[in-house]
């Protein structure tokens, strides 16, 4: 057990625990997890959880011949998205639930760089042994060879490598090829219809916000698009005025103009940019023991949406930061780390609070920036009653533009829905009537699917 | 996909007359086709047979962690598939060497293939041809019946590893000369050993018995010996009238059940699914010895290419690029499994020990160490030995029966586990276990075994349809259980229970487990180990596409 830890715990507990909240606390305290984040030096060793190390993960193909199935490019490999959606839809009107999941990112791109890979997937479901399950005495045990007494440490292993350590694996289609711009696309276009930033303000200079559309408004003469008539004719009128032809302008008589080919002005589509405000974007994620499973599945699959549509919206304009939270928090440098931080430890949520809340005040963020918080969690707060969250949350209110907290409910307590410690306190401090446009809760049950996300994220941005 | 050049297949020519010499058995003909990355984009989702049938999620990334390779147990990188004739994939720019490791490698799959009785089912027809028409059929029914054809494959392929291969099996292996009646083998195998659990002493004495009649009455033996039986146990004709009624159904074959009894199936408009469901439960079958003898074959084959690699003169200037690829493929990993390291090794192993006698009540009885190093009685009975294994062993009896001390000593093997660190935040791997039986174990717990679901009939007999899952101390992927047993529902045509075993979510994940591991036998009601975790029974229920659950018993006290 982690010894701060257990001290923080120690200090709730002198302020009074009910007896089941205190077993829900020690459960996350004994909770042998961590989140997988690198510590400076490890000595690796092989990697355990490596499909490699497992014994059907090696083939002859790529064993022997180092081949492996070379992934086209999405976009030509899955024939269209909207013919699967087109399916999916089909089937629920067969009466069968949908089977297609838009928008789960499969492999984005090591290092940092902003690479998502977003496809449409799915599962084919059957009958099978849940392998996730280890009888707790039994552990995750593989083989080894080589020398080594019973019980001696032959090495060490971060759960998630550092960003470029690189694993080089097999199979499994590498995510560094697809860009952005393609992959992204049809989720990007699918979303972007549906939402934008709420509250935009004018405010700084240092980088434009800028969306394109396009619009009929270059003027072309000759030829083009849309006749535009009354530029047409005023250019009439100002060919026959030159040419002598209209003796009295009280009674113009129009059938005896003359109509040159370039007097006809056509409007012609074109490009706009849209300056707008800039804007950044912090996401905060709980990653904390109980948040293991379904919720943790739905928070980053939401954030990878907000994610995706934001680099496809805005063209990569928005920046974004990336804070992860147990009973602290830390900021990781990109979406890929933040996505894949396993879950261990405590919850406080006034850490992450606080932490957005003095990145803000250190670097001077709003006053340039639009300032979007979108946060999610399982609703557990070891702070129960929010004295420490909501100080940090009004002050974050007095420059964002919009906070959005998602809670997934895990489906034990779904009995008594809506008694999560996050979204009581929240309820409790009137904050959510006070500033209805500036901070939005969205809570939903930890077996939520894919529509009900988006809708999510709709409540949360609309 | 083009076939390989004339210059590579001579090669392959060569190699096939050296390991015809080196004992190894095949057809004549094989096909090689060289594989660009285009062609594997293709073939990968249909674990590398061209011609299967067309399937949309073929097009779509599939989500493979939870299940892995329980899901999916045909392998989609296969470089050889077991088809008449065998065809193997290669990379269009190997050089000569190294093909003639591969094709050394190809030919003793083909050996294993065409040989092992695990696959005995494969035999008599080409997968390739059969799939083509596989193909043809769903295509044209898909051309009448649109998207319905997809979801009969849906929720056909739901259940597909719930098949009766071993039932398969087991009618292709019946020897014809143990013909005894079905009421002997009830009266031999259930009645005296399940019904009555009789000593062993007293089984001796009833075949003998037997044995007696047949001699004495010849063709009338059998029935003057269920004369006696009667009057010894009145109750068996009931019993067995009972179990023969049970018995006719009696298999773990969901699909074929359903294609057998499910009356919306055989309503005539519906007859077409059962071509499809057939379509799938058969390539399901035909890939189910692969994966349950992956260590066998890879280990097989490895031994192969390496023995006559070395013997072959074409090694000669490419000995050490050779040691390199060989190494790369069968060295032990420090941390890890490698089916081709192991399975190599074990074949090693047990030449050795068959060739100096050591496979012998003999040595076994001999308990001083230095005695059991230096035994050798001579018998050089390596070879065949191997041969028989490859012969009649799948996986499970080859590591049940093989790993041993001795072995584990000699490659220096050792169960490794990790555990927490926190105060560096790093997994530290140590030596869990040097002792066999632990090892073992490990390799028998991850070897491939879906989930044991049983029809029960007798519940089974009206609208509503029962499956027992026989618990071996793992629940089923939770989520997965919906839409499976919708898929179920639709081709049963009525409501369907499913009973499993489910740790009970009140006391969650304190300690410890009583599991037992799938060969031996589950024991409901027995106490597990302190703090074990708490199993109930829960039964679903798919009714009109709706799931409900409710708690049937608890499992332990």
């Amino acid at each position: 057990m982690n010894p701060r830890l257990k001290a923080f715990f120690n200090s709730i507990k002198v302020q009074g625990l009910s007896v089941e909240r205190e077993r829900r606390l020690l459960q996350e305290l004994n909770s042998d997890g961590d989140h997988g984040l690198v510590p400076p030096t490890v000595r690796p060793a092989g990697r355990l959880d490596d499909t490699l190390a497992r014994l059907y993960g090696a083939s002859d193909l790529w064993a022997i011949q180092k081949m492996e199935a070379g992934q086209g490019s999405y976009t030509t490999n899955i024939r269209s998205l909207d013919e699967l959606l087109e399916r999916d839809k089909q089937r629920e009107q067969d009466g069968f639930p949908r089977k297609i999941r838009v928008g789960r990112m499969i492999r984005p791109g090591r290092g940092g760089d902003d690479k998502v890979v977003v496809v449409p997937t799915t599962v084919e479901e059957k009958f099978l042994h849940d392998p996730s399950f280890q009888p707790p005495e039994k552990g995750d045990s593989t083989g080894g060879t080589g020398d080594g007494e019973e019980g001696e440490v032959i090495g060490e292993q971060p759960v998630r490598p550092e960003p470029g350590a690189g694993t080089g694996g097999a199979g499994q289609g590498e995510g560094g090829a697809h860009e952005v711009e393609s992959s992204a696309y049809d989720l990007g276009r699918i979303l972007s219809e549906k939402f934008e930033l709420p509250n935009l303000k004018e405010k700084g200079k240092k980088r434009s916000l800028s969306r394109y559309t396009y619009d009929l408004t270059d003027k072309n003469r000759g030829f083009g698009q849309v006749l535009d008539k009354k530029a047409t004719l005023r250019s009439v009128l100002e060919t026959n005025i030159g040419l002598g032809n209209v003796p009295d302008f009280n009674d113009i008589d129009t059938t005896r103009l003359l109509i040159t080919p370039r007097d006809k002005v056509y409007r012609v589509l074109s490009k706009e940019k849209d300056y707008e405000s800039q804007a950044m974007i912090f996401f905060l994620r709980d990653y904390s023991g109980s948040m293991s499973g379904k919720p943790t599945d739905i928070v980053v699959t939401q954030h990878v949406l907000i994610y995706s549509w934001l680099l496809f919206q805005y063209e990569k304009q928005v920046e974004s930061r990336f804070i992860l939270h147990d009973t602290e928090a830390r900021e990781v440098p990109d979406f890929y780390t933040y996505y894949n931080s396993k879950v261990a430890g405590g919850t406080r949520v006034a850490a992450a609070y606080k932490m957005v809340n003095e990145i803000v005040d250190k670097e001077n963020l709003a006053k340039d920036y639009n300032i979007y918080v979108f946060h999610g969690t399982d609703g557990d707060d070891w702070d129960s009653s929010g004295q420490e969250a909501l100080p940090e949350l009004e002050k974050m209110l007095k420059y964002a533009s919009r906070i959005g907290i998602t809670i997934a409910e895990h489906v034990a307590a779904m009995n008594n829905a809506g008694n999560t410690e996050v979204q009581r306190y929240l309820t409790q401090s009137g904050l959510l009537e006070k500033h209805p446009s500036l901070i939005r809760l969205d809570v939903m049950g930890e077996d939520a699917d894919e529509p009900r996300m988006i809708e999510g994220i709709k409540t949360l941005i609309s | 996909m083009e076939l390989i050049s004339q210059h590579t297949k001579k090669i392959m020519e060569g190699c096939k007359e050296r390991a015809r010499d080196a004992g190894l058995r095949f057809d004549n003909e094989t096909l090689e086709y060289i594989v660009t990355n285009r062609d594997m984009i293709e073939l990968s989702p249909k674990v590398m047979i061209p011609t299967l049938y067309d399937y949309w999620v073929q097009d779509v990334e599939v989500l493979k962690e939870k299940g892995r390779y329980e899901l999916y147990p045909g392998n989609p990188y296969e470089t050889v598939i077991n088809t008449r004739p065998a065809i193997s994939f290669y990379n269009d720019n190997n050089p000569d060497w190294l093909n003639v490791m591969i094709f050394y490698h190809v030919l003793a799959h083909i050996d294993f293939f065409q040989n092992n009785t695990f696959f005995r089912h494969t035999w008599d027809f080409d997968l390739t041809g059969r799939a083509l028409a596989d193909k043809r059929l769903i295509a044209k029914l898909r051309s009448e019946k649109g998207r319905w054809v997809d979801y009969v494959i849906e929720f056909s392929r739901g259940v597909d590893n719930l098949v009766g291969y071993f039932d398969e099996l087991s009618r292709l292996h019946r020897s014809s000369q143990a013909d005894c009646s079905r009421r002997l083998d009830y009266y031999l195998d259930v009645f005296l050993q399940q019904v009555k659990k009789v000593k062993i002493n007293q089984y001796v004495k009833e075949i003998e018995r037997f044995n007696d009649c047949r001699r004495k009455y010849g063709e009338r033996g059998e029935s003057t010996f269920f004369a006696d039986t009667a009057v010894k146990y009145p109750e068996f004709e009931a019993l067995f009238e009972k179990s023969s009624r049970v018995a006719k159904g009696r298999n773990r074959d969901l699909l074929q059940f359903l294609m057998d009894h499910s009356e919306f199936l055989n309503k005539e408009e519906n007859k077409w699914m059962k071509m499809v469901m057939e379509v799938v439960r058969k390539t399901s079958i035909y890939f189910q010895p692969q994966i349950r003898t992956k260590i066998m074959n890879e280990g097989w084959a490895s031994y192969w290419h390496e023995k006559l690699y070395m013997q072959d003169e074409r090694i000669r200037g490419h000995e050490i690029e050779f040691a390199r690829a060989h190494a790369g493929v069968t060295a032990m990993p420090r941390v890890g499994m490698n089916p081709y390291a192991l399975g190599m090794r074990l074949f090693y192993f047990i030449e050795e020990m068959a060739d100096k006698g050591k496979l012998s009540y003999d040595f076994e009885r001999l308990l001083d160490i230095k005695q059991r190093e230096k035994y050798d009685r001579n018998v050089g009975a390596g070879l065949k030995t191997i041969f028989d294994l490859r012969e009649n062993f799948c996986d499970f009896m080859f590591v049940n029966t093989f790993v041993d001390q001795d072995f584990v000593d000699k490659n220096k093997l050792f169960v490794a586990d990790r555990r927490m660190n926190q105060e560096r935040m790093t997994w530290e791997i140590y030596v869990k276990s040097r002792k066999a039986e632990d090892y073992r174990q490990m390799v028998l717990d991850s070897l491939y075994h879906p989930p044991w679901i049983e029809l029960d009939q007798e519940s089974s007999a009206g609208k509503t349809l029962k499956l027992i899952h026989r618990f071996e101390g793992k629940p089923l992927v939770s989520e997965y259980i919906a839409n499976t047993m919708l898929g179920i529902e639709f081709l049963w045509g009525g409501p369907v229970q499913l009973e499993t075993s489910e740790v009970d979510a009140e006391t969650p994940a304190e300690v410890g487990s009583g599991a037992p591991a799938f060969w031996t036998p589950p024991q409901p009601g027995a106490p597990g180990p302190a703090g074990a975790l708490k199993w109930r029974r829960v039964l679903y229920e798919m009714k009109d596409r709706q799931l409900s659950r409710v708690v049937v018993a608890p499992f332990t006290t």
